[in-house]
C-alpha cells in the first residue's frame, strides 16, 4: 500500500466519520441532560429525506438543509413531549421514532416522487460541493493542464497530497462538524448553560432547587440534538451521496450511539471514536477481506467491530463507561 | 386505592391508544390521496376474507407471538430486550444446523430438535448481554442493540463463507431435505375435512406458538420462578431483600426471552423458506416490542396483538398490491402503536384516571 492510498483511505475516513460525529455530538447533548436517545437513527433518516426532497424540488441545497433540520426538530420535539412532558419511557419513544422515520420517509417519497421510495438524484446546486482550498490540486488544475486529478495527485509531493486529498475538498458540513467538537467542549465545560446541562443529567433535583427549570434545560438539550441530527442527515443525502434512498442511514445512528459510549460521553473522545469507526467503514469499503499474512480478516468482522468494541467498553474490560446518573429517568418534582 | 378499575387499565387504555394510532394512520392515507375506508375494507378482505389471507395472517402472527412473548418475559423482569431481532437470526442459524446436518426420519422429531436448537442459539445470544448487565452493569438495551448488528454480521459470514452451497451465488443455505418439511395448515386440516389454502405459509409452528403462550402464562403466574421474575421486575431492592439473586433472575429471564425469540425460526426458516436466507427475520424481532406493549405483557394479550399485527402485515401487503399505498404504511402504524401504548402511555392514562376519579367522587 503506497502513501497516496493511505491518504485516500484517511480522506474517506473523514467523509464517513462526519455523519457519525454530528449524530454522536447530538446524542451527547441529549444524554448529558439525562434524556437517552436511541432515536438518532430515525432523526437522521427523516432529515436525509427532507433535505434531499427539498433540495431536489427547489434546486437549493441550503433550503434542503433547513428542511432537514426542521424535520429532525419535529421528531426531537416528539421525543421531548413523550419523555419530558409525559414522562414516558425514553427508550420506547426512541424505538417508535426510528420506525416512524423508516416508514414515513418511504411513504412520502413514494407519494411525492413515485420512484420506489427514493428522491431524484441531486444535480449540482442541489448538493454541497467540496470546497477547494487555495493551492490544492482540484478540478480547475485538471482542466488547465488537461490531465485528470488522479494523475496530478500521483505526481505531487507527499505534503501536497495530504493537503489536497485529506484537508482540502470536503463540503462545508465536514468542516462544521469538526468545528462543532471544540464548540461543544466549550459550551459544556466553560459556560453556565453547559454546567447546568451536565448537572441536570446527574442530579436534576439539585438544579431544580437552584431555581433553574429542569424541563426547560432538557427541552433545550433535545432541541440541540435534533438540530445536529438534522445536519447529519442532510450531509448524508446532499453531500456524501446525491439523493435519498430507503433506509440510507444504515445503522449509522446506532454506530454514533456506540461511539458516544466508547467516548464515555465526552466531546474530544467522541471525535476520536467517530474517526476510528469511520476508518473501519472506509477500510471495509475499500478492501473487503483483508489478508494479514496467514489470517484473512473477513469483511463482516470490520462491519461488526464498532459494535463489538462498544460491548467490550460497556462491559468495563477496558475502562468503565458510566452514563450520566439521571439518564433515562423522568424528573418528577416533590417526590 | 386503585385510581381505575382493572378493566380500564387492561382493555380501555390499549384500545384508546390503538384508536389514536388508527386515526393518525387514516390521516396519512388521506394525505396520500386514498380513501381510508376503502383501504380498511381491502385489508380486511385481503387478510381475513379467504383461507389464503388467513394463512398469511396466521403465519405472520406466529412470528409475532414468539417475539412478543420474548419481549414480555423480559419486561416482567424489568428488562427491555430490544435484541429479539438478533436472537431470532441466531435461532435461524440453530434451525439450519439441525435441519442441514442431521438426517431426520420424521418431521416431528426434526421439529422437536429444531425448536431446541433455535431456542438454544437464541438463549445463548441473549445470555451474553444478560451476563454483562448482571455482572458488569452494562445497560442491557445498548448491548442488545449492539448484538443485533453483531448477529447480522455473524449470519452474513456463516451464509457467505460456510453454509452457501459452492454452486450458488445467492447468500443462502442449501434447501432443507423433504423429511424436515413441516405440514402446513392445509395438510393439517385436510384430514379433518376442512379446506384450507394450499399456498399459504401458515404451518404447524402456529400450534407451537400457542403452546408457548400457555407455557409463558404458567411460568409467569404459576411457578415460583415466575414469582421471582415478577418481584425482581417490580422492585430489585425488594427482591434482593427477599433473597432472590438478581444475577440469577436477570440471566434466566433473558435466556428464556432469547429462547422464545429464537424459536420464531421454526416458523420462518423451517416452516416457510425451508432454507436459511439473509434477512430471514424481516424485522419481526422489533414488532415483538409493539406486540408486547399492546398485549400488556400478558400471554393472552400477546396472542391477540400478534394476530392484529399479522392482519396488519397481510393487509398491508394487499394494500401495496392493489393501491398506491406502499407497504411502509405498516411500519408507520407499528411506530404509532409503540408510541401511543409505550412512550405516550401517560397522555392517555392521566386524563382517563381523572375521569374515573371524578365519577367515583360523584358516586360516594
Amino acid at each position: 500500500m503506497d502513501f497516496l492510498t493511505l491518504i485516500q483511505v484517511l480522506d474517506s475516513t473523514v467523509r464517513l466519520a462526519t455523519p457519525l460525529l454530528l449524530a454522536c455530538l447530538a446524542g451527547l447533548y441529549s444524554e448529558r441532560a439525562g434524556i437517552f436517545d436511541i432515536g438518532l437513527e430515525g432523526k437522521m433518516l427523516m432529515a436525509a429525506f427532507f433535505s434531499a426532497a427539498i433540495a431536489a424540488s427547489t434546486g437549493n441545497v441550503w433550503l434542503g438543509l433547513l428542511a432537514g433540520i426542521g424535520s429532525s426538530l419535529v421528531l426531537a420535539a416528539l421525543h421531548g413531549v413523550a419523555s419530558i412532558t409525559f414522562r414516558g419511557n425514553q427508550l420506547i419513544s426512541g424505538v417508535a421514532i426510528n420506525f416512524l422515520a423508516a416508514g414515513l420517509t418511504v411513504l412520502i417519497a413514494q407519494d411525492w416522487f413515485k420512484q420506489g421510495g427514493r428522491t431524484p438524484s441531486l444535480l449540482s446546486g442541489g448538493r454541497f460541493e467540496g470546497l477547494e482550498w487555495p493551492f490544492a490540486i482540484g478540478p480547475q488544475d485538471a482542466e488547465a493542464t488537461g490531465t485528470p486529478v488522479s494523475q496530478l495527485m500521483k505526481a505531487a509531493n507527499p505534503v501536497q497530497q495530504v493537503y489536497s486529498e485529506l484537508i482540502s475538498g470536503h463540503s462545508i458540513l465536514v468542516y462544521l462538524a469538526f468545528l462543532a467538537v471544540p464548540a461543544t467542549w466549550w459550551i459544556l465545560y466553560r459556560t453556565r448553560f453547559g454546567l447546568r446541562l451536565r448537572a441536570v443529567g446527574e442530579n436534576p433535583a439539585a438544579v431544580d432547587t437552584a431555581g433553574v427549570s429542569v424541563v426547560g434545560l432538557r427541552f433545550a438539550a433535545v432541541a440541540i440534538c435534533g438540530l445536529l441530527c438534522g445536519v447529519a442527515g442532510a450531509y448524508l443525502a446532499t453531500a456524501l451521496q446525491a439523493g435519498f434512498v430507503k433506509d440510507m442511514t444504515a445503522g449509522r445512528g446506532f454506530i454514533a450511539l456506540a461511539a458516544l459510549i466508547f467516548a464515555k460521553w465526552r466531546p474530544w473522545q467522541a471525535m476520536g471514536a467517530c474517526l476510528l469507526f469511520g476508518l473501519l467503514q472506509a477500510v471495509a469499503l475499500r478492501f473487503q477481506n483483508i489478508e494479514l499474512g496467514p489470517i484473512v480478516v473477513p469483511v463482516q468482522i470490520m462491519d461488526a467491530l464498532p459494535y463489538i468494541l462498544t460491548v467490550v467498553i460497556l462491559a468495563g474490560f477496558v475502562g468503565k463507561a458510566i452514563p450520566p446518573r439521571a439518564g433515562g429517568e423522568p424528573y418528577v418534582k416533590e417526590r | 386505592m386503585e385510581k381505575m378499575p382493572k378493566w380500564a387499565d387492561v382493555v380501555l387504555i390499549p384500545l384508546i391508544s390503538l384508536l389514536l394510532a388508527a386515526g393518525l394512520s387514516a390521516l396519512v392515507i388521506l394525505a396520500i390521496g386514498e380513501d381510508p375506508v376503502a383501504a380498511v375494507k381491502l385489508m380486511v378482505d385481503g387478510a381475513l376474507g379467504s383461507s389464503y389471507g388467513w394463512g398469511y395472517t396466521l403465519y405472520y402472527a406466529t412470528n409475532f407471538m414468539f417475539t412478543g412473548l420474548a419481549v414480555a418475559v423480559a419486561a416482567h423482569a424489568g428488562l427491555f430486550n430490544i435484541g429479539g431481532e438478533g436472537q431470532a437470526m441466531l435461532g435461524g442459524l440453530g434451525v439450519a444446523m439441525v435441519c442441514l446436518f442431521i438426517p431426520w426420519p420424521h418431521w416431528t422429531l426434526a421439529l422437536l430438535f429444531a425448536t431446541l436448537g433455535a431456542g438454544l442459539f437464541g438463549a445463548a445470544w441473549a445470555a451474553i448481554p444478560a451476563y454483562l448487565q448482571a455482572k458488569r452493569g452494562s445497560h442491557i438495551v445498548i448491548t442488545t442493540i449492539m448484538f443485533n448488528f453483531i448477529a447480522a454480521a455473524v449470519l452474513n459470514y456463516m451464509l457467505v463463507n460456510v453454509l452457501k452451497p459452492a454452486s450458488s451465488m445467492d447468500p443462502a443455505s442449501a434447501r432443507f431435505s423433504e423429511a424436515v418439511h413441516l405440514p402446513s395448515l392445509h395438510e393439517l386440516l385436510a384430514p379433518l375435512g376442512i379446506a384450507f389454502s394450499k399456498s399459504a405459509p401458515a404451518n404447524v409452528s402456529l400450534l407451537v406458538a400457542i403452546v408457548a403462550c400457555l407455557a409463558v402464562w404458567l411460568l409467569i403466574w404459576r411457578t415460583s420462578l415466575g414469582f421471582e421474575i415478577r418481584s425482581f421486575g417490580k422492585s430489585e431492592a425488594g427482591a434482593r431483600y427477599a433473597g432472590i439473586s438478581p444475577v440469577k433472575i436477570t440471566i434466566i429471564a433473558m435466556m428464556i426471552s432469547g429462547a422464545l425469540a429464537g424459536m420464531m425460526a421454526i416458523n420462518n426458516v423451517m416452516g416457510e423458506a425451508e432454507r436459511l436466507v439473509l434477512n430471514a427475520t424481516e424485522g419481526a424481532g422489533f414488532i415483538g416490542i409493539a406486540v408486547a406493549l399492546m398485549g400488556r405483557n400478558h400471554p393472552f394479550g400477546v396472542f391477540l396483538a400478534a394476530i392484529l399485527f399479522g392482519f396488519l402485515y397481510q393487509g398491508g401487503a394487499e394494500l401495496a398490491l392493489w393501491t398506491k399505498i406502499p407497504r411502509e404504511l405498516i411500519v408507520v402504524i407499528q411506530a404509532l402503536v409503540i408510541l401511543f401504548t409505550g412512550a405516550l402511555d401517560n397522555m392517555v392514562r392521566i386524563p382517563l384516571e381523572k375521569i374515573f376519579l371524578a365519577f367515583r367522587k360523584e358516586a360516594s
